[in-house]
C-alpha cells in the first residue's frame, strides 16, 4: 500500500468522463471546495455502501458549497447503471483509461488489486489538499471526517 | 465514538441504571436491520437488567423509499408512549412496509390513523428523524445497522454470539 497525498499538496488536476459523452476537469471546480472520494468498485453490498451514504449526506456537504466527486476504475456505463440503481445525485468519475491513472497520481491505487483505495481528499478553494484520509479497503470511512474537515477549512 | 450522547429524549428500553447501553442506528426498510431485530430481542433477554437498548433513526431514503415514513410513524407513536410497539410492529412486518401498514399498525395500537396520515403528510416528525440521522453521521455511522456499546462503535457482524462477546468484553473492561 502506497502513501496517499497529504494535506498541503497541490491537488493534481485531471479530466475524466462523468457520462459517456461528458468530461469533468478538477480545475473547472476551482473556487469551490471539492471532496474527492476514491472507492474500490460500484456494486458493493447494499446498506453499508459508501456512495449511498454520501448520497444521503449530500445536503450537508452542499451547505458548505462543496462539490462531491466519486471516483473508481469502473467504466462510464457501469457508473451510469450504478447511479441509476442507487439514485445517486452526484457525479461518479471513471478512472478507466488508462486504468487508475488519476488514483495513482493521488497515491490511491492498489496495484495488487487493480482498483482504488478508499481514500478521501478535501480540496480547498485554491486547489490545495486540505485533508486526506485512507481507510482500510473493507471499511466504509463514513462522512464524519469529511464534515469535520469542511468545518475546519478556512472560508 | 458516539458524538451525540444518550439523553432523556431518546427511546430507551430496559433498566435506566443498566451498566451497558446498546444503541442501534437503524433503518426500518433495511434487510440487515430486519435481520438484527430478533437478535436484539435475544440480546435483551440474555442480559436482562444489565442492558438497556436505544434505537435511533438512520433512514437511507434514496435506497429505501419507505424508511423515512416508517421512522416518522414510530416517532409519532413515541409521542403517545407507543414507540416500541410501533418499532416492533414495523420490523415484524417489514415485508409489507408502506403507508398502509403504518396506518394499520397505528390502529392496532389504538392510535388515530388519520392523525398519523396528517403527521406524515406534514412531515411533522422529519426534524426529529433528521437530527438522529445527523448525530449518527457525526458519530461515524457508515451504514445500517450500526451499533454502539457504551458509546463505542461495534464493527463486528450483528450476530448474537458476536454482540454478546462484545458486550461482555465491555462489561469486564469497565468494572463498576
Amino acid at each position: 500500500m502506497g502513501q496517499i497525498l497529504e494535506a498541503g499538496t497541490v491537488a493534481p488536476d485531471f479530466s475524466l468522463h462523468v457520462t459517456p459523452d461528458q468530461k469533468l476537469a478538477l480545475s473547472e471546480l476551482r473556487g469551490r471546495p471539492v471532496i474527492l472520494a476514491f472507492y474500490p468498485a460500484d456494486w458493493s453490498p447494499v446498506c453499508g455502501d459508501q456512495m449511498a451514504l454520501y448520497n444521503e449526506v449530500l445536503s450537508e456537504f452542499q451547505k458548505f458549497g462543496a462539490e462531491l466527486l466519486g471516483i473508481s476504475v469502473d467504466g462510464v456505463w457501469c457508473h451510469e447503471a450504478f447511479t441509476k440503481d442507487r439514485h445517486l445525485h452526484f457525479p461518479l468519475l471513471a478512472d478507466y483509461e488508462p486504468k487508475g491513472a488519476v488514483a495513482k497520481k493521488y497515491g490511491a491505487y492498489r496495484d495488487e488489486d487493480g482498483f482504488c483505495e478508499r481514500a478521501l481528499f478535501m480540496i480547498d478553494r485554491k486547489g490545495k489538499i486540505f485533508w486526506s484520509y485512507c481507510s482500510p479497503v473493507a471499511v466504509n470511512p463514513g462522512a464524519d471526517g469529511i464534515l469535520q474537515a469542511m468545518e475546519e477549512m478556512p472560508k | 465514538m458516539l458524538k451525540a450522547p444518550v439523553t432523556a429524549s431518546d427511546h430507551i428500553q430496559g433498566d435506566q441504571a443498566a451498566p451497558v447501553t446498546l444503541l442501534e442506528y437503524g433503518d426500518y426498510e433495511c434487510p440487515h436491520c430486519g435481520h438484527a431485530y430478533p437478535i436484539i430481542k435475544r440480546i435483551q433477554k440474555h442480559f436482562g437488567k444489565q442492558l438497556k437498548f436505544v434505537f435511533r433513526n438512520f433512514p437511507l431514503s434514496e435506497m429505501h423509499p419507505n424508511a423515512e415514513g416508517a421512522a416518522e410513524a414510530a416517532e409519532f407513536a413515541g409521542t403517545k408512549g407507543r414507540f416500541w410497539e410501533m418499532h416492533d410492529g414495523i420490523f415484524e412486518n417489514q415485508q409489507e412496509l408502506g403507508v398502509p401498514l403504518l396506518l394499520t399498525l397505528a390502529e392496532t395500537l389504538g392510535l388515530s390513523a388519520p392523525d398519523l396520515r396528517n403527521a406524515l403528510m406534514d412531515r411533522e416528525y422529519a426534524p426529529r428523524v433528521k437530527s438522529d440521522f445527523l448525530g449518527g453521521v457525526r458519530s461515524g455511522v457508515n451504514g445500517t445497522p450500526t451499533f454502539f456499546i457504551n458509546g463505542q462503535r461495534h464493527d463486528g457482524l450483528p450476530d448474537f454470539e458476536d454482540l454478546v462477546a462484545a458486550i461482555e468484553a465491555r462489561m469486564s473492561s469497565e468494572p463498576d
